[in-house]
């Protein structure tokens, strides 16, 4: 008799757990790829885990504080890792809304990848969307800062060339009544005989005699 | 016209000298600068892949021996010898051909406008690249934190950062939208360098020059050392590069070949020209220009290896990603444990399991993976630098340093080639002495530039974008092959090939052969005639359309075809014509003002005849 009980009472769970009941959801993990050498083998203890972590997060539902591990049931388990699961209520005759088992286990989410070192990619669970994280823009874009410093380097460089300029241009305006002598103006004009120009006095190819001609004493002073 | 007389170039009266380079290699370097430009990098591998890979070689050598050498061989020596930019050059060969100058100054003021836009674009890319995660790696959540944005996971997080976070475009030409001001704090950026290294002529640029024409090289052998140990890159060499040679019988691999060749070159701005009247009289111009032409069509060849080694990386990593997806939805739809399915099994796996559980299998289904068909993605112009590049690159490890990498190369591309459309606009604006003795050279550039970069903030418009494609397809292209027509025909034919052979026979020592005086008479000019007439058949068969993003469209992300609106196809005529219409009008004028000086003043003497007097 008790026999009967045992199998019934265990036919009814099984009943209530399986691919595709309702409120039932599928779990998938990706172990290999997330941790690669280091990966766990998935057995029966880490199954436990499982539960726990589920009875843990429907425990912070209000009006489910009485959850226990024995009422989350696992089925169908594979070796892709995946499996299905339910939450039984205390009576373990009906399962819980799929409402109240998806919004406790999207509050808990990080936990529950943190005890299995998975993420949101590796450890998912179908029909229950993540949150997405929020996008960790710093306060100022970096290209800001970046624009800020080459702009700030060319205003710079450019004001120092236009300074440069204007000096040299007023140093030329009070120096052109030193060089009146159209000998330093040789090396500028191509004179012209039949439409041929002359070969001008070619200054790189000659050498120039210093003890003639310095720059600033062309002319003795007067 | 044997009774043209040597022209004189002018004396430099008065103050200054005229500016000269430091040394050959700051005027070789600037005319490489000039030449090897964006296009050499994004527009030449599109046209081997597209042609036939090694076989796209053949048309390109040809053109470069009949066109781009002689055509270019002319600028240097017309520039050289005359020592003045190419307006008044034009005018001292023959004053009824000063069109000609204005034509290729108009050119370059457009082509100025829209070249730094680009450089503006990628200056922004250059700006978001000091970050990892880069940017365009990964979509943004929405507003309200429930999924990706919608319009990047339709279409891929690299194309959703350029079309959306950069150019926010509009999806029609006729919604212009507000200014974008990111793009407007960039360009004006852009402008600031451009001043900065043109402030005061060639004496600034030719320091610049040494950073800009030689960085790019130095990248370029960096990708090409890591583009070649990647994954895949010689598979996607060897893909890229086989020649196809039934290519060669579509006609349009020839015209392509042609323009290509022509526009890499930048001939026809006037900036080469500009260039050789800095040098001295004596000066090996046709050695120049036959270096010049052969080192930019040298890295034309280098680029695309360095480019195709990374995109072959691209093709194999995106095909493994692709296999990997088609696994996991094997390995999740039938419960097998994780990875025991790998890429080299897939095939068999999947064919097993058709075998023993079709119907399962069929109602997957698996997306089809070919290697070829990533190959074959081909991009060209900023669709390869802005996505397919940027993507490439978010494969790479230490992904922010290449990018970093990849885009200050295209920066200093496209940067020395600004310092010849500068170059050529500012040489001709001070030889002609329109601007008084007193105002400065650096007040005159900068007038320049802010008149620059004032005009070109509609490109920072929503439909920025549509109105540079325009620019790029029609202000350019048609203009160019005329002007350049008409600097061949008028240096040959109204110059004097005899002049022009004296003149090349002093500044060099060497009279030009018969392969330079043979092509510069008959074939290319005749080959700019057919590639004109080419280009506008090829113009007029399609009717002038957009390739628009519309998020709304059914078939997104594919690109919806529009037509142009009545009014912006009057203005693609008006680019289309408008440089090239200044040869007819300053010959009227020249023609109108001879005659009015002709009655006013009946000739004295029967021997003088002055020009143009015939038309009287």
């Amino acid at each position: 008799m008790l026999w009967l009980l045992f199998f019934l009472v265990t036919a009814i769970r099984a009943d209530l757990c399986q691919p595709d009941a309702e409120n039932a959801f599928k779990v998938r993990l990706s172990i290999r790829t997330a941790l690669g050498d280091k990966a766990y083998a998935w057995d029966t203890n880490e199954e436990y885990l499982f539960k726990a972590m589920v009875a843990f997060s429907m425990r912070k539902v209000p009006n489910r504080e009485t959850t226990e591990i024995s009422h989350v049931l696992l089925c169908n388990v594979t070796q892709r890792v995946s499996f299905w699961f339910v939450v039984t209520d205390p009576s373990r005759n009906h399962t819980l809304p799929a409402v109240e088992v998806q919004s406790a286990i999207r509050m808990n989410r990080n936990r529950i990848n943190n005890a299995f070192f998975l993420n949101d990619q590796t450890l998912e669970f179908l029909r229950i969307p993540s949150t997405l994280a929020p996008p960790t823009d710093p306060s100022v874009p970096i290209w800001i800062i970046i624009f800020g410093v080459i702009f700030c380097i060319v205003l710079v460089a450019t004001m120092l060339l236009i300074l440069s300029g204007i000096r040299q241009h007023r140093r030329k305006n009070k120096g052109p009544s030193e060089m009146e002598d159209t000998e330093d103006k040789c090396e500028n004009v191509i004179t012209i005989e039949n439409g041929i120009p002359c070969d001008p006095l070619d200054m790189k190819g000659g050498h120039i005699n210093d003890a003639f001609v310095t720059e600033d004493e062309r002319l003795t002073p007067l | 016209m044997a009774g043209a007389p040597g022209p004189a170039p002018p004396t430099e009266g008065g103050g200054e000298a005229r500016p000269a380079w430091d040394n050959k290699l700051q005027y070789l370097l600037s005319c490489v600068g000039f030449a090897v430009g964006l296009g050499n990098l994004w527009r030449f591998p599109y046209l081997c892949q597209m042609y036939g890979g090694g076989a796209f070689l053949i048309p390109y050598v040809i053109a470069l021996a009949f066109e781009g050498i002689p055509l270019f061989h002319i600028e240097l020596a017309i520039g050289q010898r005359l020592r003045r930019g190419s307006i008044r050059v034009w005018t001292t060969i023959l004053p009824y051909l000063g069109g000609v100058g204005l034509g290729c100054f108009t050119v370059s003021l457009l082509a100025s406008l829209y070249y730094n836009m680009v450089l503006t674009w990628v200056l922004w890319y250059l700006l978001n690249s000091f970050q990892h995660p880069l940017p365009w790696s990964a979509c943004p959540p929405d507003l309200n934190r429930t999924g990706l944005v919608q319009e990047c996971q339709g279409s891929s997080p690299v194309s959703y950062f350029w079309y959306r976070r950069t150019l926010n475009v509009s999806a029609d030409i006729s919604d212009s939208g507000p200014v974008q001001w990111r793009l407007l704090l960039c360009l004006a950026a852009s402008w600031a360098v451009v001043y900065l290294c043109v402030i005061r002529g060639i004496e600034t640029t030719g320091k610049a020059i040494y950073f800009t024409a030689l960085f790019p090289y130095l990248v370029l052998t960096v990708f090409l050392i890591r583009g070649l140990t990647l994954p895949g890159a010689i598979g996607g060499l060897t893909y890229l590069f086989t020649p196809d040679m039934r290519v060669l019988q579509n006609p349009r691999v020839w015209l392509d070949a042609a323009t290509q060749i022509f526009f890499s070159l930048s001939l026809a701005f006037g900036g080469h020209i500009a260039f050789a009247s800095y040098n001295q009289p004596r000066n090996n111009c046709r050695r120049d220009a036959v270096s010049v032409a052969l080192v930019n069509s040298m890295t034309s060849l280098y680029a695309s290896i360095a480019v195709f080694s990374v995109l072959g990386f691209k093709a194999a990593s995106d095909h493994g990603q692709c296999l990997d997806r088609n696994i996991l939805r094997l390995i999740n739809a039938f419960d097998l444990p994780e990875q025991s399915i790998s890429r080299d099994d897939y095939a068999a796996a999947l064919a097993r399991l058709n075998v023993s559980q079709p119907a399962r299998v069929a109602g997957l289904p698996p997306e089809a993976c070919r290697l070829e068909d990533f190959l074959d993605k081909s991009a060209s112009g900023p669709g390869l630098a802005f996505i397919v590049f940027a993507e490439a690159v978010l494969h790479m490890p230490a992904a922010p340093a290449w990018a970093v990498l990849f885009f200050g190369m295209l920066y200093s591309l496209g940067l020395s080639s600004m310092f010849g459309n500068m170059e050529s606009m500012t040489t001709p604006i001070l030889d002609l002495g329109v601007m008084a003795r007193r105002v400065p050279k650096e007040a005159l550039t900068g007038l320049v530039c802010l008149l620059c970069f004032l005009t070109s903030s509609c490109f920072t418009l929503r439909s920025g974008s549509y109105w540079l494609e325009i620019f790029d397809q029609y202000a350019t292209a048609l203009n160019l092959i005329l002007l350049a027509f008409f600097e061949v025909v008028g240096v040959v034919y109204v110059y004097g090939m005899k002049q022009l052979c004296d003149d090349i026979a002093w500044m060099t020592g060497r009279r030009p052969g018969f392969y330079w005086r043979a092509t510069w008479k008959v074939v290319s000019p005749l080959l700019l005639l057919t590639i004109f007439v080419a280009y506008i058949a090829l113009l007029a068969s399609s009717p002038p359309g957009y390739k628009a993003w519309n998020p709304q469209y059914e078939q997104f992300p594919s690109q919806q075809g529009k037509p142009y609106p009545s009014w912006v196809l009057a203005a693609c005529a008006l680019l289309s014509f408008l440089p090239t219409l200044w040869v007819p009008v300053v010959a009227l004028g020249q023609l109108l003002t001879r005659c009015r000086e002709k009655t006013r003043n009946p000739p004295q003497d029967g021997g003088l005849k002055p020009r143009g007097s015939r038309a009287c």
